[in-house]
C-alpha cells in the first residue's frame, strides 16, 4: 500500500506545464512531415438517403489538389464490419466512411480532399458537387421514443440495470409521499480545445507513424491494423499529448480512418483534421429522458424507487451508458424497477462523455429527492442521511469503502446549509432570488489491467514508459511523483513517457480508472526495480552486503543503511556495474492480478454531495450560480492540485450542463444548426463564480493497491442537480429540462 | 476558402475605385466577421480592399456641429475607452462593452461593426437554403430552429436579426454615417442605414456599390441624455452571446419630467428596432413605471413570435421597463458586475 510521502499526497504542478504553455508539447496536427498533403472532409447535407452521383471534376482540376476520395473510388479497406469495432465500440456495426453511398445522418464524411495545400484542400472541398436521393429521417427523441427498446445485446463493462425487486409499481401506488416526474437533458458535444486530428507521416517500406487525438494509442492502433489489413510493427500510433478528450477520443474518429487511407493510396503523408463546426457531425452526449417515481413515508424513507430512461442511440449502433442504477445504489428501498431503453435516431452514434449517464440519471433522482424533501418537509441533506445506503443493493455487495456521509457533512458546513431558510423564494437579496440546493453525485471506482516499466540508467534518472495518454488529467505528474517517492528520487530526476503504442499496454484512458491503474503498474514497477537494486546492492564486498529490504532506506539517490547511515550506494553506482543499458523492471497491476483485489466481494464507487447558491432576477430570469461548495470522497489524493483542478472542471462543466449546453437541432432538415462555440454555448468566465473543493478522509485498501479510486468524472456528476434545485428553492419553479434558460425560468 | 484577390487602399479615393472595378469586392478592416465567412464558405469575395492603412479613417474628433466624428477604422475597444464618449455619449461605451470580448473589441472596428451579418445559424450553413445567403432558396429558421430571431419586422423571407450592440445605441443616439462613393460623399441617418428584411434579406444596409463607410458621427443633442441611459442587454450566458434581448435606453429628465426620450431595442429585427411612438409615450410625462410601461407597449407594437422565440416579447417588455427604470435613476447597467441593478 502506497503511503503519502515527499510527494505523493502533495500538491504538485504539472511536469507537462512549462512545455504545454511554451508551445513545446506537440499535438495531433501539430506533427509535420516533409511531403505532408492536407486532406479536407466533404459532408453529407442530408440525413438519411443515398448519394446519386458526386462530381468531383472541378475539385480535382484545383491547382493544388491531389486526389479527391469517394465510395466509388476509395482504396480497398475490411470488408467486414467487425474488422472495424474498436476496443470500446457498443453492440453494432461501426460506421465506415467512404463504405458506399449510403447516409446514415447529416454531417457524414462523403469524401475526402487531398491537396498540397489546407486552403487549397478546402477550397476544392467547396467544389464538390452531390446530388442525394433523400429518404425520411428521424432526428426527434420526443417521437422516436415511442419506438423504444431494451438494448439486445449490452455493452461490454456497462451494466444493464438490476433484476427488479418487490413490487414498485404497487408500492409507489401504496406509498403516504409519492413523487413522479420525468427529466430530460439535451444532447451535448464535447468540443475539447484541440478538436480531432491525425497526422500519419509515411515512414516509407508501408510503415506509418500516425499522431492521432485519441485517448488510447494502442485503440487506434488496433484499429488501423484491423482495418487496414496492417501488422502491427507496420504502424505505430504516438500522441504524447492530448488537448482535452472527455470521451471524445475514445472511440477512433473517422479522421483516422480518412488520413491513413489517404496516406497509404498516396504513399505519402497526410494530416485531416475537423474544423470546429465538423466536430459537432461526431461523438456527443445522447439526449436522455427519465421516468423518475419515488414513494416515500412521511418521514421521508424510500418505499419505491422507479427510474426508467430513455435515451437516444444511433440507428447503427446500441450505445449504452449507465443511466438508471445510481438510483437503486444511492439509496436503499424494498421496492426497485430500473429500466433503461434505447431510441434510434439518424445521427451519428453517441459515446461516452465525462461520467456517461450518471448526471443525466443523476439530475432525474436528485431533483426528484429534492421534490420529495419539499414534498415531506424533510431537509434536503437529513433527507439523504435518512436514506443512506450502507450496501450496494444492486448487487449485493459491500462497498470497498464510502465516506458520503463526511462529504454531506464537511460541504454542508462550508456551505453555510444551517442557515437556509427551506421556504422557496425565501431568501433574496434586492431583486435577486437566491436559492440553495444541493445533490448527491456517485461514480465507479476501480482499476483496468494496466502494465508500466521502469527503468534506471546510470545517470541515475529513472524512465517511467506507460502507453496510456495524459488527457490533461495530470496523468503526467502523478506517475512521476509515485516513482520518485519509490525509488527516492526527486520528480526532476523521473522522465515519464506516454501515449506511444510501442510502450507496456494500458487500455483506453477513462472511466476515471487510469490514475488507480496506471499508478498502480508504476508503484509494481518501482517496487520491482527496487528489489533489482537491491539485490545488485546487496552483493558481497557492497557497502550493503547483505542488506534487506527493511535495512535500508532509498532517498537522495542513494540507497542507505537504515542502522548505519554512513553505508550507503549511489543508485547511478549500482546501475553503472550491471552494465550500459540500465536497469529494468515491468510489471502489470489490474483486478484479479496478483496482490490485486479479488475483483467480485465488493462494490467501489466514488462519491460527492454538491452545495449550489444561485441567484435569478426576479424579473428578467437572469441566473447567476454564485457559489458551488463539491465535497468528494474518492480514496487516496495523490496531488490535491491536480485532483482539485479535475474537480473544478467537472464543476464547470456541470455549471454548462445546467444552463447552457444543446445541440439545436433542425428536425426538418436533420441536422444540428448551432454548430460553432459561438452559438453553441459553454461557461464562460463570467458564468463561473466562486468553487470550493473538499476532499474528505476516506481510506481504501481495496480498490487499488495505492488505495486511489479516481476522480476524472465525479466532479460533474450531481453539479446539475445541485443548481436546478437551487432554482426551485430560489423561485418555487422545478424545471425538469436541461439546459435551464432564461425562457424556461419566466415561464417555469 | 475561395481564392480571391487583395488590394491595400492608400486612400477612400483609391478604396472607392478598388470596389468599383471589382462588383463582388469586400472591404476587409478587423476582419472579425468577414474572414469567418469566407471560411465558412458564406462570403465568397474575388477581390478584398483592405483600408486599414487609410489615414483619415482614423480618429475621434470633435466635429464643427458640436459632436463627434468616430472614424470607421477607430477600433471598438477605443471607441469604448474614450474619454469624450464616456463622458459625452456613455451609453455608447457601454453598449460596446456587453458586447463580444476584449479581444474582439480590440480588432473589430466601427465600420465593420456597423456592417457585420446576422447570427442567424442558417445562414452561416452553406448545406441549408439561407434567402440572405442565396436569394431565393428559402428561410428555414422560419418553422426551424429560431431562438435568435426576430420578433419585429420580418418578413415571410427572413427573419434574422441584426447582432450588434454598439449599433442599437447608435440608433438610440440619433448618429449619422458618412459614406463616401462613387458619387461622392452623403450621409446617411442611422434609422435609415439597416434595412428590413422585406424581399430582399441579402441587402443588409442602403450603402449602394463602391460605397465606404468613412464616419460614424455623434450629434451634438445626444448629449442631453448622459445622464439618464442605460445599456441592458440579456443572453444566455453572462458574457460572449448575442443578445436574445438589449435595450439601450436614454432619457433628458428635467423637474422630474421626461423632455425627450430615445429607446432602442436589440437581438429582435433586422435593424436596431426603434419607434417613434414609443418615445413620444414618454415624453412630457414623469419618470414612471407607468410611463415605462406605455412605452414598452408602444415599441413591442406587432410583435410575433416564432417556434423557439416567443418569450423574447415579454422578456423584451420586461428589459425596456428595468432599463427605463435604470435609466431614470441615473444608475446605468454596469457591464463588468454581471448582477442586473
Amino acid at each position: 500500500m502506497l503511503k503519502n510521502d515527499l510527494h505523493v499526497g502533495s500538491p504538485r504542478s504539472r511536469i507537462d506545464g512549462p512545455a504545454k504553455v511554451t508551445g513545446q508539447a506537440t499535438y495531433a496536427a501539430e506533427f509535420t512531415a516533409a511531403d505532408l498533403a492536407h486532406g479536407y472532409i466533404v459532408e453529407s447535407a442530408i440525413a438519411r438517403g443515398r448519394i446519386v452521383s458526386i462530381d468531383t471534376a472541378a475539385a480535382e482540376a484545383l491547382p493544388g489538389v491531389i486526389r479527391v476520395f469517394t465510395h466509388e473510388n476509395r482504396p480497398k479497406t475490411a470488408w467486414f464490419t467487425y474488422k472495424y469495432r474498436d476496443m470500446v465500440a457498443p453492440p453494432g456495426a461501426p460506421f465506415r466512411p467512404l463504405y458506399s453511398d449510403e447516409i446514415q445522418y447529416s454531417g457524414q464524411p462523403i469524401a475526402l480532399v487531398v491537396a498540397e495545400s489546407f486552403e487549397a484542400a478546402r477550397e476544392a472541398a467547396a467544389l464538390v458537387a452531390v446530388t442525394y436521393d433523400r429518404q425520411p429521417h428521424e432526428t426527434d427523441l420526443a417521437r422516436a421514443r415511442h419506438d423504444s427498446y431494451e438494448p439486445p445485446k449490452k455493452r461490454n463493462g456497462i451494466a444493464p440495470p438490476p433484476a427488479p425487486r418487490g413490487d414498485a409499481q404497487q408500492a409507489f401506488g401504496a406509498a403516504p409521499v409519492r413523487i413522479a416526474g420525468e427529466y430530460a437533458i439535451a444532447s451535448e458535444h464535447h468540443n475539447p480545445m484541440e478538436p480531432h486530428a491525425t497526422t500519419v507521416v509515411w515512414e516509407g517500406g508501408g510503415k506509418l507513424t500516425v499522431h492521432d487525438k485519441t485517448q488510447g494509442v494502442q485503440n487506434s492502433q488496433a484499429y488501423v491494423t484491423n482495418v487496414f489489413g496492417l501488422s502491427g510493427d507496420d504502424v505505430r500510433v504516438v500522441s504524447p499529448y492530448v488537448g482535452g478528450g472527455f470521451g471524445s477520443g475514445l472511440r477512433p474518429q473517422h479522421q483516422l480512418f480518412l488520413a491513413v487511407m489517404a496516406s497509404l493510396a498516396l504513399e505519402r503523408s497526410v494530416r485531416v483534421e475537423l474544423t470546429r463546426q465538423q466536430m459537432f457531425g461526431h461523438v456527443h452526449r445522447p439526449e436522455t429522458v427519465n421516468l423518475v417515481s419515488l414513494g416515500a413515508g412521511e418521514d421521508g424513507k424510500l418505499h419505491a424507487i422507479q427510474h426508467q430512461a430513455i435515451a437516444a442511440t444511433s440507428r447503427f449502433e446500441d450505445h449504452q451508458e449507465v443511466v438508471v442504477n445510481w438510483s437503486g445504489l444511492l439509496y436503499p428501498a424494498e421496492h426497485v424497477d430500473l429500466r433503461y431503453e434505447l431510441a434510434k435516431l439518424d445521427t451519428y452514434s453517441p459515446g461516452d462523455m465525462r461520467a456517461p449517464g450518471a448526471p443525466l440519471g443523476l439530475f432525474a433522482l436528485e431533483s426528484a429527492m429534492d421534490e420529495l424533501a419539499v414534498a415531506t418537509g424533510v431537509d434536503p441533506v437529513e433527507l439523504r442521511l435518512r436514506n443512506y445506503a450502507e450496501r450496494d443493493e444492486n448487487e449485493d455487495k459491500p462497498f470497498t469503502s464510502k465516506e458520503l456521509r463526511a462529504c454531506y457533512r464537511a460541504g454542508a458546513e462550508r456551505f453555510g446549509w444551517s442557515r437556509r431558510d427551506p421556504r422557496p423564494g425565501s431568501m433574496r437579496e434586492g431583486r435577486e432570488l437566491i436559492g440553495w440546493g444541493m445533490a448527491s453525485g456517485v461514480w465507479d471506482a476501480g482499476m483496468m489491467k494496466t502494465s508500466a516499466r521502469a527503468t534506471l540508467t546510470a545517470d541515475g534518472r529513472l524512465a517511467i514508459a506507460c502507453a496510456t495518454s495524459d488527457i490533461g488529467t495530470g496523468t503526467y505528474t502523478i506517475l512521476a511523483q509515485i516513482a520518485a517517492d519509490a525509488l527516492g528520487l526527486p520528480m526532476e530526476a523521473v522522465d515519464v513517457a506516454l501515449g506511444d503504442s510501442t510502450l507496456p499496454e494500458a487500455p483506453v484512458q477513462g472511466g476515471s480508472w487510469t490514475a488507480a491503474s496506471a499508478g498502480s503498474a508504476v508503484a509494481a514497477a518501482c517496487s520491482s526495480l527496487r528489489d533489482a537494486l537491491l539485490t545488485r546492492a546487496a552483493a558481497e564486498g557492497s557497502p550493503l552486503a547483505g542488506a534487506k529490504a527493511d535495512d535500508v532506506i532509498f532517498e537522495g539517490g542513494h540507497i542507505r543503511s537504515l542502522a548505519d547511515p554512513a553505508r550507503s550506494l549511489a543508485l547511478g553506482e549500482i546501475v553503472a556495474a550491471s552494465g550500459p543499458d540500465g536497469i529494468a523492471a515491468t510489471e502489470s497491476a489490474g483486478p484479479g492480478l496478483i496482490g490485486m483485489m479479488l475483483p467480485k466481494s465488493h462494490s467501489s464507487y466514488t462519491h460527492s454531495a454538491v452545495f449550489a447558491e444561485v441567484r435569478i432576477d426576479e424579473e428578467l430570469g437572469v441566473l447567476r450560480v454564485t457559489r458551488i461548495v463539491n465535497a468528494v470522497a474518492a480514496g487516496r489524493i495523490l496531488n490535491p492540485k491536480t485532483a482539485r483542478s479535475q474537480i473544478l472542471g467537472g464543476v464547470v462543466w456541470g455549471i454548462g450542463m445546467a444552463l447552457h449546453e444543446e445541440a439545436l437541432t433542425d428536425h426538418r432538415l436533420g441536422r444540428i444548426m448551432n454548430h460553432s462555440l459561438a452559438e453553441y454555448h459553454v461557461p464562460v468566465n463570467a458564468d463561473i463564480d466562486d468553487i470550493e473543493v473538499i476532499f474528505v478522509e476516506e481510506s481504501d485498501e481495496k480498490t487499488s493497491p495505492i488505495g486511489v479510486k479516481g476522480l476524472g468524472e465525479i466532479g460533474i456528476v450531481g453539479t446539475a442537480a445541485a443548481i436546478a434545485n437551487a432554482v426551485h428553492h430560489a423561485t418555487g419553479k422545478r424545471i425538469r429540462s436541461l439546459p435551464i434558460t432564461i425562457d424556461k425560468i419566466l415561464q417555469g | 476558402m475561395k481564392r480571391f484577390s487583395y488590394h491595400r487602399a492608400d486612400s477612400v479615393a483609391d478604396a472607392v475605385q478598388a470596389l468599383c472595378a471589382t462588383p463582388d469586392a469586400r472591404i476587409v478592416a478587423g476582419g472579425t466577421n468577414l474572414v469567418d465567412l469566407m471560411k465558412y464558405g458564406v462570403e465568397t469575395p474575388s477581390a478584398l480592399v483592405d483600408v486599414t492603412r487609410i489615414a483619415s479613417l482614423n480618429g475621434i474628433d470633435d466635429t464643427d456641429e458640436g459632436g463627434l466624428r468616430i472614424g470607421a477604422l477607430v477600433p471598438n475597444r477605443t471607441v469604448a475607452e474614450d474619454e469624450r464618449v464616456a463622458a459625452r455619449f456613455p451609453l455608447l461605451a457601454s453598449a460596446i462593452l456587453a458586447g463580444a470580448t476584449p479581444q474582439l473589441r480590440n480588432a473589430a472596428t466601427t465600420g465593420g461593426n456597423l456592417n457585420q451579418r446576422t447570427r442567424c445559424y442558417y445562414f452561416y450553413d452553406t448545406k441549408t437554403p439561407c434567402n440572405k445567403r442565396e436569394p431565393g432558396s428559402g428561410c428555414p429558421a422560419i418553422g426551424g430552429v429560431n431562438r435568435l430571431h426576430a420578433i419585429l419586422g420580418a418578413s415571410e423571407h427572413c427573419i434574422a436579426t441584426h447582432p450588434s450592440d454598439m449599433c442599437v445605441a447608435l440608433a438610440a443616439l440619433g448618429a449619422e454615417i458618412r459614406v463616401e462613393g462613387p458619387n461622392g460623399p452623403r450621409r446617411i441617418r442611422f434609422a435609415d442605414y439597416h434595412r428590413l428584411p422585406g424581399d430582399a434579406p441579402e441587402r443588409d444596409n442602403t450603402l449602394q456599390p463602391g460605397e465606404i463607410i468613412e464616419a460614424v458621427l455623434l450629434p451634438p443633442e445626444a448629449e442631453a441624455f448622459a445622464g439618464h441611459h442605460s445599456y441592458l442587454k440579456l443572453r444566455d450566458r453572462l458574457s460572449y452571446a448575442f443578445a436574445l434581448v438589449s435595450v439601450a435606453a436614454a432619457l433628458d429628465i428635467r423637474e422630474g419630467r421626461i423632455v425627450a426620450a430615445r429607446l432602442a431595442l436589440g437581438g429582435v429585427a433586422h435593424k436596431p428596432w426603434r419607434r417613434e411612438e414609443a418615445e413620444a409615450a414618454l415624453v412630457g410625462s414623469p419618470a414612471d413605471e407607468a410611463a415605462f410601461a406605455a412605452a414598452a407597449t408602444q415599441l413591442l407594437e406587432g410583435a410575433q413570435g416564432h417556434e423557439h422565440n416567443t418569450f423574447k416579447i415579454e422578456l423584451a417588455r420586461r428589459a425596456i421597463l428595468r432599463a427605463l427604470g435604470q435609466a431614470a435613476a441615473g444608475t446605468p447597467q454596469s457591464q463588468t458586475d454581471k448582477r442586473i441593478a
